[in-house]
């Protein structure tokens, strides 16, 4: 009993000295900060976006969006029990889903534009096709014991979950059955996000940890840490070598893939509020996130300063989405509302 | 719906399990629990309890879902002496503490699966939390430790605490009696409007004035947007209005009492909200007539707990009697503070809610402990009780040796990862949002115009048509990851390689893409076609592989799955980036598609070029002329 103990004391002693060692490593190549290094970047001024659609339709609280990716059609989910498919432009609505139950959190829209997918505190997935006559349920993805955070197609075969059971999932849809689960986060999985290159994908959880999986193996390949609650939003730069994270602690945080470490860390004293969704804009030079605080902030992601505020909404703004021809960005909100700025 | 409606609110209160449960299915308590010693509650009996209270939901309930509407704990009698408004005794809190450790487990995740049913528009909070009480895991259900009456505590830095305190430092200052705004007793139409010690109340107009000029503001419609922020929270509210907002006239504010204030993380539940409505009926007072949407509420509370409206009822008739005993003057400034308590928790319809919670974190409070659980000083605990700790289970999970080793490995391999310099890693990504920043339509106005900007959808059929704008080529050149991203890119590609004889490397990389797309029964066939087409001695296509590569495709061949090529990919993707790419950029296809739409555009033809010439010898000059092109849009 002794001997076991003192080998776990042996093994838990060398973690501390890895992570030391990791941590002096990473200090090492910290040479210089992103906001310095940015210095000589010719500042963007105030940003000051305009309201060109407000869409209307649902009755309750707005908990998520996602952009179809012709750019032009985009899937809302509300409380009010129902997922909308938009077509932005003209403001109207194409379909209109009613959902078994009412506590989604969650809509994706898959890449080819015929499926979508939606879950909540039900624990399951549920996917619909929506170009048949009248929106078909195809598959219900039952296995999680966690309600479900986020979901994200690979394509019409294939889409990744992220649950409140601490666990994300391959899953394949011929079959509706689990084809990889990625555990390692020991907290709720609040978001996920795909690499540009479909290899791998991020998520970040209520551990306030974000980790970068890989596909291919089902393991979890890095983690990143620095924030001190939990993380509800993340996405990938588009170069898919750094990633943005939004969380409760009021700040977003950009980090490297490459150098294993965090970059630069957006916050700012007058914004007491949670980050609940971040989206980039196409050179990834915005970033847009939503606050709890009813407002949507656009950050110089370069810069690491606030250069613009998207005010309109009537109460915290729920989800955030550029497309993928980055023309506008939309924001959800509880107020039940999508807006779109440009 | 009203049904449904019915069904889940009495499920709620099921759950709630009803404290001086009069009915209490006594009979199925054999083993004699002592009432004074509520903390035994014996498993055996909870559990026929629970069975006994859904029979009795099944008798109501009709088939359509199977519910299993077992009531979370089953509290015993506790003691009818007075209730107090105050937090109750601890003795009983423990009680619940306890008797709710020993709720089982299995029943309640069944629970979460089939307790949130369809929507209700307003939903309150709690349902939501009932929807989402309990954790999977095996919870050790923390103690509870007591309530503290008292504010914000200051160590507390959640998002909420930091701004409760700085209202609660401006309110207190309003309330100031030097300092502050002039508090009076006014004599209205009827009555006079009391203010005594326990409610101070001023005009509109002086609270206005007030925030003007103690926190800096010119314009009085800021004033009065922090001040609705403010009132919106309810620390203070207008004496005959339910919408809580601030207005700049002579309307009459009132100041909460610090005990209702929101920093003390109140979560009232809907049993205290109908002996709230309820009792206000009893009371002959015009000013305490209910508004048309608390007179729906009540009707929708009584449906929803109409088995346990006689206790409600009865809770109501002892405020009454509680209330009677106070002084009048106090009694109309406190029922007015409670007014606007309920104001705050079950805000007019078209207000915004302030206290709402988002339903991924209701599970886990931060400070549980400090969470308010009924305000008349009800016995049962509800849901809160049990819910709302952030259950470290999570965290607990036992450190074995096996974890530990895996974490050493974990931490050994990021160890020995390359890191790149934080100076390399901020020019790349100055580099590329510079690269980029002409395909961001944030930073530059897209050709002939943004549709959302104008109305005018002609960008998106341009981009749809077969012709790939000049912009779109360019993007090509970026990388190779670029062209083959766009369809029109790895076409064209493949057919400069076609003209060359040389596209096996581009079709089998556009191969493995597909079979990572394709259903799932005909990977393997499509595996197979590939090794035929690509890989097997003769084949058509023959492709160049490292022998590594070539003996890992092959290996994984016997059990085909998607990722079977990736090594071959990668391989070839990389002979790909270093050679024939290279050579496509300056191939006579690429070029002339590039300078395609110089001719009628040459404005932007030789515009175009110029940046390429700018960008490759200074980057300043084209961030000041981006900055004069945004500025313009």
């Amino acid at each position: 009993m002794a001997a076991e103990k003192a080998e776990m004391d042996k093994l838990k002693k060398e973690c501390d000295a890895l992570r030391t060692q990791i941590e002096a490593a990473r200090k090492a190549v910290n040479d210089g900060s992103m906001s310095a290094s940015a210095g000589g970047v010719a500042g963007l001024g105030r940003i000051q976006l305009k309201l060109r659609k407000n869409l209307k339709g649902h009755l309750a609280k707005i908990y998520a969006m996602h952009w179809s990716a012709d750019s032009r059609q985009m899937v809302s989910a509300s409380q009010d029990g129902k997922l909308l498919i938009w077509d932005t432009f003209t403001g109207n609505k194409l379909v209109a889903v009613p959902l078994k139950s009412a506590w989604v959190m969650s809509v994706a829209f898959a890449p080819s534009g015929n499926l979508v997918a939606s879950g909540g505190l039900d624990n399951i997935c549920t996917v619909y096709n929506i170009k048949a006559a009248s929106p078909k349920t195809l598959r219900e993805l039952d296995a999680h014991t966690g309600y479900l955070s986020c979901c994200r197609f690979l394509s019409d075969t294939e889409i990744l979950t992220a649950s409140g059971d601490t666990t994300c999932c391959l899953w394949d849809l011929e079959t509706g059955k689990q084809k990889t689960v990625f555990t390692n986060h020991i907290g709720d999985c609040m978001s996920l996000a795909l690499s540009p290159d479909m290899n791998t994908f991020i998520s970040g959880a209520c551990d306030s940890l974000a980790k970068l999986w890989d596909l291919r193996e089902g393991a979890c390949k890095q983690t990143f840490s620095g924030h001190t609650s939990d993380i509800n939003a993340i996405a990938f730069f588009q170069n898919g070598h750094a990633i943005i994270t939004g969380s409760d602690d009021c700040s977003c945080k950009m980090y490297d893939l490459r150098s294993d470490q965090e970059v630069i860390t957006y916050q700012d004293p007058s914004l007491n509020a949670g980050v609940t969704s971040v989206a980039l804009s196409n050179s990834g030079r915005l970033i847009f996130a939503g606050y709890d605080d009813f407002n949507c902030h656009i950050w110089d992601s370069l810069k690491g300063e606030k250069i613009g505020v998207l005010s309109g909404h009537d109460n915290r703004v729920s989800c955030t989405g550029v497309p993928n021809d980055g023309m506008g960005v939309c924001t959800g909100s509880w107020d039940s509302f999508l807006k779109l700025w440009n | 719906m009203a049904e449904a409606q019915r069904r889940r609110e009495g499920e709620e209160w099921e759950e709630q399990g009803g404290a001086e449960e009069t009915e209490a299915p006594k009979e199925e308590a054999p083993k004699e629990a002592p009432k004074e010693a509520p903390k035994e509650a014996p498993k055996e009996e909870l559990k026929e309890a629970q069975k006994e209270a859904q029979k009795e939901a099944q008798k109501e309930a009709p088939k359509e879902e199977a519910q299993k509407e077992a009531p979370k704990e089953e509290l015993k009698e506790a003691p009818k002496e007075e209730l107090k408004e105050a937090p109750k005794e601890e003795a009983q809190k423990e009680a619940q503490k306890e008797a709710q450790k020993e709720a089982p487990k299995e029943e309640l995740k069944e629970e979460l699966k089939e307790a949130p049913k369809e929507e209700l528009k307003e939903a309150p909070k709690e349902e939501l939390k009932e929807a989402q009480t309990e954790a999977p895991q095996t919870p050790t259900r923390p103690l509870l430790a007591t309530r503290s009456t008292s504010s914000a505590d200051p160590d507390d830095d959640s998002p909420n605490m930091i701004v409760y305190r700085k209202i609660e430092d401006i309110v207190t200052r309003i309330q100031d009696e030097t300092e502050g705004v002039p508090i009076r007793t006014v004599k209205s139409f009827m009555t006079k409007i009391p203010s005594v010690v326990t409610g101070e109340e001023c005009e509109g107009t002086d609270i206005v004035q007030w925030l003007m000029k103690n926190l800096s503001m010119d314009d009085p419609a800021e004033a009065m947007h922090i001040g609705s922020l403010i009132a919106a929270q309810g620390y203070f509210f207008p004496i005959s209005d339910h919408v809580l907002c601030l207005k700049d006239d002579g309307t009459f504010y009132r100041f909460q009492a610090p005990y209702f204030w929101p920093s003390n993380c109140w979560e009232p539940e809907n049993t205290d909200y109908a002996i709230y409505l309820c009792k206000r009926t009893m009371q002959n007072k015009t000013r305490l007539e209910l508004a048309d949407y608390e007179a729906e509420n009540l009707a929708r509370l009584q449906r929803a707990f109409a088995r346990k409206w006689e206790f409600i009822y009865m809770q109501a008739e002892a405020q009454v009697k509680i209330d009677r005993k106070k002084d009048k003057t106090e009694r109309k400034i406190l029922d007015s503070q409670e007014r606007a308590f309920w104001d705050v928790h079950r805000p007019v319809p078209g207000c915004v809610n302030t206290t709402e919670m988002d339903i991924r974190k209701c599970r886990r409070m931060k400070n549980p402990h400090r969470v308010k659980k009924s305000v008349y000083g009800l016995a049962e605990e509800g849901t809160q009780s049990h819910s709302p700790v952030h259950t470290p289970s999570h965290h607990s999970r036992k450190g074995t040796r096996e974890d530990v080793e895996k974490e050493i490995l974990f931490l050994n391999t990021q160890l020995d990862r390359h890191c790149m310099k934080m100076s390399k890693v901020a020019e790349s990504l100055i580099s590329y949002t510079e690269q980029y920043m002409e395909y961001d339509p944030f930073m530059t106005s897209p050709e002939p115009s943004n549709p959302w900007t104008s109305d005018d959808p002609t960008f998106w059929d341009l981009e749809a048509s077969k012709e790939p704008s000049q912009q779109r080529v360019k993007k090509w050149a970026f990388s190779l990851e670029e062209a083959l991203k766009d369809p029109a890119g790895h076409e064209l590609f493949l057919k400069f390689l076609e003209s060359e004889f040389s596209s096996e490397n581009l079709r089998f990389w556009l191969a493995v893409q597909d079979l990572k797309r394709v259903p799932q029964q005909e990977v393997a066939q499509r595996a197979q076609d590939i090794w035929a087409e690509f890989l097997a001695e003769g084949a058509p296509s023959s492709i160049n592989l490292d022998s590594h590569s070539y003996e890992r495709a092959s290996h994984n061949l016997k059990d085909p799955g998607r990722y079977c090529y990736e090594d071959a990919q990668d391989h070839i993707y990389k002979l790909m980036k270093s050679d024939s790419y290279t050579r496509f950029l300056r191939s006579n296809v690429y070029q002339d598609l590039l300078m395609a739409r110089k001719k009628p555009e040459t404005e932007q033809g030789r515009r175009t070029s110029l940046e390429k010439f700018t960008r490759s010898v200074g980057k300043s000059l084209t961030g000041k002329r981006l900055t004069g092109l945004m500025q313009s849009s």
